[in-house]
């Protein structure tokens, strides 16, 4: 069977014209050999030729070219954005894959083959057999620290993180905790420092011996990495002030969860707000459980 | 070039696109889970003097950015190479990307591939051997990421002390090469950041 009749076989949505998942053959395979050496050298970051895609940057380009390198026929595909399936950023990139791929997609955590990611982690524990591929602005995590790539690219070979501990402890002088609430930086297999793209500090233990493969791409900066499964990651921290995780004073207002990460909304111009989960998944899925007790 | 050689260019993926992105990912998960055995799709394997995993993860990584260097055994892919991935066959181990090695046995020091720099570890090589025997549980105790506690695994067919050479190359890390230890259809992963036992 040629390339042609098998993409023509595809879902009926699928798009004449392009390639399966839209980049070309060769850019494919380049970024297929970054994913390989990223994921032998875990928390160090790939140079790649990241390609134009057809949406801005900071709409997740290194995402996508990570997605489309890796997807097949196969593939069940969820998007999320900030937790949720159903925002602009989430739908243009299923929507996109639909049509380009014809794959079958899902908002269920579950079902996911793979897993386009803007800024979180899934509250439902991940699975070997799955990818979760996460939108990275700014991979170098000593950036906002050196701004030299010349620099930062030494003080990784080197392994001379020490600004990023003073960093740390500047924090603690000054507000009396380390003030980092999204983007905290990790250290992965004991080597590299290595930036969990800006996941809030709640999803940093999730990453940490996680049995599915973690990919990372930045599009504008050309930067892939990767976390393999099973791989230790350390949030930094001090022995005095060990890392925590956020915590709510409310559960969620709409399945009353108390171990998922919630979103303020405010409901009026009165001071009205409500906390609900973030993940919509999780929390829909709690929902259907306790509607079906209810029920019964 | 001699019509000889023309004979020998096995086929290509009998889909080009697809049967790409499939070898990737059994690629991506052999990696990913260092010793654990996968099957590579299917390839006609006429004409190829490779074995049918080994070839088809070079057409599915390998290109003109890849110089690709062979050993002895291998060196009769060198024309299947050239026609089906464009890819530059060297002599020079040490200039190469991917290293195909036909008989594991023959395998030389791997300290004659590039390992890549310490700013730049990326820039190493990846060596796709074919072993004699290949089957999961057995002698050798993986340990890594990838890895939830130990894995086994039994390889035949590679040269006595390369596992005294592979912990110099794990030792070496972030620099050092990563692995495919090929048996005809099936293959696993060994990257560099994998400690094998005994």
């Amino acid at each position: 069977m040629t390339s042609d009749e098998t993409t023509a076989a595809f879902g009926a949505e699928h798009v004449a014209g392009y390639n399966f998942a839209y980049l070309d053959e060769q850019t494919k395979r380049m970024i297929r050999r970054a994913i390989l050496k990223a994921i032998a050298i875990p928390g160090y970051q790939v140079p790649f030729g990241s390609r134009e895609m057809p949406l801005p940057y900071g709409w997740g380009t290194g995402g996508i070219q990570v997605t489309a390198s890796v997807i097949g026929p196969d593939d069940v595909l969820k998007v999320i954005d900030q937790g949720a399936d159903d925002t602009t950023n989430a739908v243009s990139i299923r929507a996109f894959f639909a049509k380009t791929t014809g794959v079958a997609t899902t908002e269920r955590t579950a079902e996911a083959t793979l897993i386009q990611t803007r800024h979180r982690i899934p509250e439902t524990p991940l699975r070997e057999g799955q990818v979760l591929i996460y939108q990275v602005p700014i991979p170098e995590p000593l950036r906002w620290l050196e701004p030299r790539e010349s620099e930062t690219r030494k003080m990784h070979a080197l392994a001379e993180y020490g600004v990023m501990q003073v960093s740390l402890y500047e924090d603690i002088a000054r507000y009396g905790r380390i003030a980092k609430a999204y983007n905290y930086p990790v250290r992965v297999h004991a080597r590299y420092i290595t930036s969990p793209s800006p996941i809030p500090k709640f999803d940093n233990p999730k990453m940490d011996r996680n049995p599915a493969i973690q990919l990372f791409g930045a599009g504008r900066e050309r930067r892939i990495y990767a976390i393999p499964p099973y791989t230790a990651v350390e949030s930094l921290d001090f022995d005095d002030y060990p890392f925590t995780v956020e915590q709510w004073p409310e559960s969620c207002a709409l399945c009353g969860a108390t171990d998922s990460f919630l979103d303020e909304i405010v409901t009026n111009d009165k001071g009205g707000r409500m906390f609900i989960c973030s993940d919509t998944d999780y929390c829909a899925g709690r929902r259907a459980e306790n509607g079906e007790e209810t029920a019964a | 070039m001699t019509l000889a050689t023309t004979g020998a260019i096995g086929s290509a993926f009998a889909d080009p696109v697809l049967d790409a992105q499939r070898t990737f990912r059994v690629a991506l998960e052999a990696l990913a889970r260092p010793g654990r055995l996968v099957e590579s799709p299917s390839l006609n394997e006429a004409g190829w003097t490779i074995g049918p995993a080994a070839a088809s993860l070079c057409l599915s990584l390998v290109d003109h950015d890849t110089p690709v260097w062979l050993d002895a055994a291998a060196a009769d892919a060198a024309a299947a190479l050239r026609f089906h991935c464009g890819c530059p066959i060297v002599t020079d181990a040490g200039a190469a990307q991917f290293a195909v090695i036909g008989d594991g046995t023959a395998l030389g020091p791997l300290i004659r591939f590039t390992v890549g720099t310490d700013a730049y570890p990326d820039r190493s090589a990846t060596l796709i051997v074919e072993v004699g025997e290949l089957r999961e549980g057995g002698p050798l105790r993986l340990r890594g990421p990838g890895i939830e506690t130990e894995h086994r695994l039994t390889v035949e067919g590679l040269p006595d002390g390369f596992w005294r050479a592979w912990r110099e190359n794990v030792d070496r890390f972030p620099e050092g090469v990563d692995m495919f230890l090929t048996c005809g259809a099936r293959l696993c992963g060994l990257p560099r950041t994998t400690i094998v036992e005994g």
